[in-house]
């Protein structure tokens, strides 16, 4: 089968000669993620800002898990965190913004492949969003 | 070492691997690890988890500049991130589970084998192989803008690249890293995707198969902000350098020493993983 054949807006871009509606998906994709992470960074930086201001002399000390208190750990406890302006509370809202950049991406793609008409590939994405979904859920970070 | 000292060396040290990550190909995230626990001291299962954002970041970072030229395939993409997903999220749950010597010891394989399969000359590319009917039913056949203008392709396969994916989507969960030289053997080597097509879709779906470990590590507890920050910012800038330079004579040199690098820090996480403590 011919790859232009397969959805039904296959009028050609100038851009990349096929695949009208799969090009569009990542055009838009592209830019979700690259916007996602620029954000995320700078969240992130702010964060260490206040950070570093505050603990610059204290020494770092990595050698020994502990694993972080709940504060870092659940969606709730970081937000509280911002709440009580916590340097480190802010870089962990830029990492949960990063890892939510890609589930976002597979959700926008599920309402790609609908307006494509593409049953096959909205339920593979739909499983891979379930995928993501158990992680975030299951593993008990967003309570 | 205070937080100030210590977080601006971190910083130094994942730009240098983000930006030769990206200028050799090779990923910059296989030697944080190592790096930060050989040197740094850092408890693996911390490092795991600020090397899996960093993860993250790049393949996010770089997805709008492969977007443009219109080589990666979204379905191939989509179909395999079931296989990767599925698997980070069983390395993710096994990393939390298995002693970090075992950790230790995977990743030392790991890195040789990385550092075996960069030095190994690419077999040349098959053309105008014939549809797989697995594959054409599953629509991940396509084409893209080459030399001598569109260029076709049939993927080939399927069940192996799937398997293999699953296993470098576990890989990617247990050791926080993005696992290039396993989806090498997958994309290009059992699925015969051409070589432009499988670097630009594997590097899209890096995101996205990380993302599904990361729920399981930042809930454990594995991703420290203070570590994870200088990290993923390191990382970050000096891979979007790494894409801005074109550095063409070079390269064959940089990826020569980045594979030696690769090679001893793989040989040290497996004596460490055997006989010393971690």
């Amino acid at each position: 089968m011919n790859a232009a054949s397969e959805s039904p807006n296959s009028s050609r871009s100038s851009a990349s000669g096929s695949r009208w509606g799969d090009y569009q998906i990542e055009v838009v994709v592209g830019h979700l993620l690259r916007y996602g992470v620029m954000l995320s960074a700078a969240i992130v930086f702010l964060g260490a800002c206040i950070y570093i201001s505050r603990h610059a002399h204290e020494p770092a000390n990595y050698h020994i898990f502990r694993g972080e208190p709940s504060e870092f750990r659940t969606v709730p406890g970081v937000i509280q965190s911002v709440h009580n302006g916590r340097g480190r509370g802010w870089i962990q809202l830029g990492l949960l913004l990063l890892i939510a950049t890609p589930i976002a991406r597979v959700a926008f793609c599920i309402v790609g492949f609908a307006f494509e008409r593409d049953r096959m590939y909205v339920v593979f994405t739909v499983i891979v969003l379930g995928v993501l979904l158990y992680s975030v859920i299951g593993s008990g970070l967003a309570f | 070492m205070t937080i100030l000292t210590f977080t601006g060396v971190v910083a130094i040290m994942a730009f240098a691997a983000g930006l030769l990550g990206s200028l050799t190909g090779l990923g910059g995230g296989v030697v944080l690890v190592p790096l930060l626990t050989i040197f740094f001291h850092v408890d693996i299962r911390y490092a795991i988890g600020a090397s899996l954002v960093s993860v993250i970041a790049t393949s996010s970072g770089a997805a709008a500049a492969y977007v443009r030229e219109g080589i990666s395939n979204i379905r191939i993409g989509m179909f395999l991130e079931i296989a990767t997903t599925t698997g980070a999220l069983l390395g993710a749950y096994l990393a939390t589970s298995v002693p970090t010597k075992v950790i230790a010891i995977v990743f030392g394989g790991v890195l040789l084998y990385s550092a075996y399969i960069s030095r190994r000359p690419r077999p040349p590319e098959l053309r105008n192989l014939p549809p797989d009917p697995l594959a054409t039913r599953l629509k991940l056949n396509g084409s893209f803008p080459d030399l001598e203008g569109r260029r076709t392709y049939n993927v080939q396969h399927v069940p192996a690249g799937f398997s293999l994916m699953f296993g470098a989507g576990a890989l990617s969960g247990l050791l926080g890293i993005g696992s290039g030289a396993v989806k090498v053997l997958a994309m290009d080597q059992a699925m015969r995707i051409p070589f432009k097509v499988s670097t630009t879709t594997s590097n899209f779906m890096i995101g996205v198969t990380a993302a599904a470990s990361a729920g399981v590590y930042l809930s454990r507890g594995y991703i420290d902000p203070g570590l994870s920050m200088p990290v993923m910012l390191g990382v970050l800038m000096g891979s979007l350098l790494g894409t801005h330079i074109l550095l063409k004579a070079e390269t064959k040199l940089l990826r020569m020493i980045f594979a030696v690098v690769i090679l001893a820090l793989g040989l040290e996480m497996l004596y460490k993983g055997i006989w010393g403590n971690i």
